[in-house]
C-alpha cells in the first residue's frame, strides 16, 4: 500500500513537472513571429551585404576611372606639351691628370660636353653636341667652344637614313663613339688622334642603311680638310680640320663605309675617304688625300680586342718631297675584365704622321674602373719611342689618371 | 657646286619622304602574334611597396606611371616596356613563359645609333634568360661596339619584364 502510495507520488510530480515544461514552450504563433524576425535580419544582412558589395564595385570603378585619366592625362600631355618630352640632353666630361717625363705635370678638364637633342616626329629629329675643351675658351686661352655635331636626320625607310648638317665622320672605333667610359686609357688613342683626326667632324649630307645580317653602310659628301703646306704643321692632318666655321668649300669630300656587327661582340668595318684637294687651294703642291681605314672590335665575355690601322695617301710634289704623301699607323690593344667593374688593357701603338713627334711607337698599360655604369676612373702607364729625336719630338714616360662621366 | 646641288636635292628628297612613322610594329601586332590572333584582356601590376622599389633598381629610375600593363595567359605574359637608350626611348615587347625570357623584340627604335639591337643577330642572345636571386640576368650578352646604351637599355627591360612577371605569379598564387 505504502510502495503503491509512493509511486502516485512520484508520477503526481513528474506530471506536474512536464505541465510546467509545456507551459515554457513557444506557441506556433511565437516560432512564426521569431522565424519572420530573422528572416527581416537576414535580408537586412544580404542587403547589407550587397550594399558592401556594390560600394567595393564602385571603389574598384571610381579608382580605374581615375587611373585611366590619368594615364590619359599623361598621354594628351606627351602629345601637346611636345618640347619637354620631345627634347632630350645628356653629356660627358673628362678631367685628365698627366704626369710626362720632362715636362710640367698637367691637370686638365679636357671635354665638357652636353647634348641636346629634339624630336619633331617619329621620323624626324635633330642632334647636337656642344663641347667645351680645356675649361676657358677665349683670346689667349687654351680652350675652344666647339658644335660638333649638328644635324637634323630623316627616317626613310625602315633600314635607311637620310641626315644634313654638321656630323661625325664614320670612320674608326672612337671618332662617333667617345664617351671616357667606352674606352681604355686617359687620352684617346694617338692613332684616332694623328692619323684618323678625331674628333673628325664636317659638314654636308649622308646616307645610311643597314640590314637584318648585321652589315651597314653609310655614304656622305661633306667638307674637306684644308691643310697647311708650310709652317710647324704643313700636312699635319689633324690641323687641316676646318671644323665647319667658314669652312673654304671649293673641293668636296666624300666618304663611304662598310661595317658588319652581324655575331654579337664583333665589329667589322673599312672606311674610304677621298679629299679632291686636302689643301682647297691649286699650285700649293698638295692635291687629293684618300684615307684607307679599318677595324676589328671583338669582345667575348670578359675578353675583348680592338685593333686599327689607317693609311693617308696624299699626291702633290711639296707633300711628296717633305715625304708626307703617304701617313699611317696602326694600333692592337687587348683587355680583360677580372670583374664586372674593373677592366685592364694594354695597348701598342706605331705612328707615321706628318711631324717628327708624330713618329712613334708606344707601349701603354692601364685600368678602368666603373663604380657605376656611366662613371669611370682610369690609370694607365705610358712609354713612347719616337723614331727621330729633335726638338719637340723625344721619347717619354708617362703616367696618367682621369675621371669621366656621361648621362 | 653640282655635287653640292646633288646633296641639297638628296636632303630634299629626305625630307618629302621620311616615314609618317618610326615604329617597326604595332603595340597591337606584336600581341596578335604573341597570342595567335586573341591576346587577353590586360591586367595590371601597380608600382607601388616593393615593386616599386625593385623596378626603380632594375632600371635606375622609377617607372614613369602608376601601373604597368600587361598580358597573360597560362603562366606565360607579354609586356611593353620602355626604356632610353642614349637620349630617346626604345619600344620593346617582351614574352616571359614560365620563368624565363621567351623573346625580346624593338618595336620602336628611336636613337640615331644603336640599330643593330633591333635584329634577331643581337636579341636571339635573349632567349631562354633568367633572372638570378639579385634580379640579374643568368647569362652574359654579348654588346654591339657603338651600341652599349641601346644594350644597356633592352637588358634593362628583359630584367624588368622577368621581375614584374614573377609579381603576376605571386599575385596568381595568392589568389583564392
Amino acid at each position: 500500500m505504502r510502495r503503491k502510495l509512493l509511486q502516485m507520488v512520484c508520477a503526481g510530480y513528474l506530471l506536474s513537472g512536464s505541465f510546467s515544461a509545456l507551459a515554457d514552450t513557444p506557441t506556433i504563433e511565437q516560432l512564426w513571429e521569431i522565424i519572420q524576425a530573422q528572416q527581416a535580419e537576414i535580408e537586412a544582412l544580404k542587403k547589407q551585404q550587397q550594399e558592401t558589395a556594390q560600394q567595393a564595385t564602385d571603389a574598384d570603378e571610381k579608382a580605374e576611372a581615375a587611373v585611366v585619366a590619368v594615364e590619359e592625362v599623361d598621354a594628351k600631355t606627351a602629345g601637346v606639351a611636345s618640347w619637354v618630352d620631345k627634347t632630350t640632353i645628356g653629356g660627358y666630361g673628362e678631367l685628365h691628370y698627366q704626369n710626362i717625363e720632362g715636362e710640367d705635370n698637367d691637370l686638365d678638364l679636357h671635354r665638357f660636353v652636353l647634348f641636346f637633342g629634339h624630336e619633331f616626329t617619329d621620323s624626324i629629329r635633330f642632334f647636337s653636341e656642344f663641347e667645351i675643351e680645356h675649361d676657358v675658351a677665349g683670346e689667349g686661352q687654351n680652350g675652344e667652344v666647339e658644335v660638333e655635331q649638328a644635324y637634323v636626320e630623316f627616317d626613310l625607310r625602315e633600314n635607311l637614313q637620310a641626315k644634313g648638317g654638321v656630323f661625325l665622320m664614320p670612320v674608326g672605333i672612337l671618332n662617333e663613339t667617345h664617351e671616357p667610359g667606352t674606352f681604355y686609357g686617359v687620352e684617346r688613342n694617338d692613332v684616332e688622334n694623328i692619323i684618323v683626326p678625331s674628333t673628325w667632324w664636317e659638314g654636308g649630307a649622308a646616307l645610311n642603311g643597314f640590314f637584318g645580317n648585321g652589315v651597314s653602310w653609310d655614304l656622305a659628301i661633306t667638307s674637306g680638310l684644308k691643310m697647311e703646306t708650310e709652317g710647324d704643321n704643313a700636312f699635319r692632318v689633324r690641323s687641316g680640320r676646318q671644323k665647319v666655321s667658314e669652312a673654304t668649300a671649293n673641293d668636296l669630300s666624300y666618304i663611304g663605309r662598310l661595317k658588319y656587327t652581324g655575331i654579337p661582340g664583333l665589329e667589322l668595318a673599312g672606311t674610304v675617304n677621298y679629299q679632291t684637294d686636302a689643301s682647297q687651294g691649286n699650285n700649293d703642291g698638295l692635291g687629293r688625300g684618300i684615307l684607307y681605314e679599318t677595324h676589328a672590335i671583338y669582345q667575348q665575355g670578359p675578353f675583348g680586342l680592338r685593333a686599327l690601322y689607317a693609311r693617308w695617301d696624299f699626291n702633290g710634289s711639296a707633300v711628296s718631297a717633305a715625304g708626307d704623301d703617304d701617313q699611317f699607323g696602326w694600333y692592337v690593344e687587348p683587355s680583360y675584365k677580372p670583374w664586372q667593374k674593373v677592366g685592364l688593357y694594354t695597348r701598342y701603338e706605331k705612328l707615321d704622321g706628318a711631324r717628327d713627334q708624330d713618329q712613334f711607337d708606344q707601349w701603354e698599360v692601364g685600368a678602368n674602373y666603373w663604380p657605376h655604369e656611366d662613371v669611370v676612373l682610369k690609370v694607365d702607364y705610358r712609354s713612347r719611342n719616337v723614331d727621330s729625336n729633335s726638338s719637340g719630338a723625344d721619347d717619354f714616360d708617362a703616367f696618367d689618371l682621369g675621371i669621366g662621366y656621361q648621362f | 657646286m653640282r655635287v653640292t646641288i646633288l646633296a641639297f636635292l638628296i636632303l630634299l628628297s629626305a625630307a618629302a619622304n621620311a616615314m609618317a612613322d618610326g615604329s617597326y610594329q604595332s603595340s597591337e601586332d606584336f600581341l596578335e602574334e604573341v597570342f595567335a590572333g586573341s591576346p587577353p584582356a590586360p591586367g595590371f601590376i601597380w608600382l607601388k611597396g616593393d615593386v616599386k622599389e625593385k623596378t626603380g633598381e632594375i632600371l635606375g629610375h622609377s617607372y614613369p606611371g602608376i601601373r604597368i600593363r600587361y598580358w597573360g595567359k597560362d603562366k606565360r605574359t607579354a609586356w611593353i616596356l620602355e626604356e632610353v637608350g642614349k637620349t630617346q626611348p626604345i619600344t620593346a615587347g617582351l614574352v616571359v613563359d614560365g620563368n624565363g625570357l621567351e623573346s625580346i623584340r624593338v618595336l620602336a627604335f628611336r636613337e640615331s645609333r644603336g640599330w643593330e639591337v633591333r635584329y634577331p643577330f643581337f636579341t636571339d642572345q635573349f632567349s631562354g634568360i633568367r633572372l638570378t636571386v639579385a634580379n640579374e640576368l643568368d647569362r652574359h650578352i654579348d654588346g654591339i661596339s657603338g651600341a652599349t646604351l641601346s644594350v644597356r637599355a633592352l637588358q634593362k627591360l628583359a630584367r624588368l619584364a622577368l621581375y614584374l612577371h614573377q609579381q603576376t605569379i605571386s599575385k596568381n598564387d595568392a589568389s583564392p
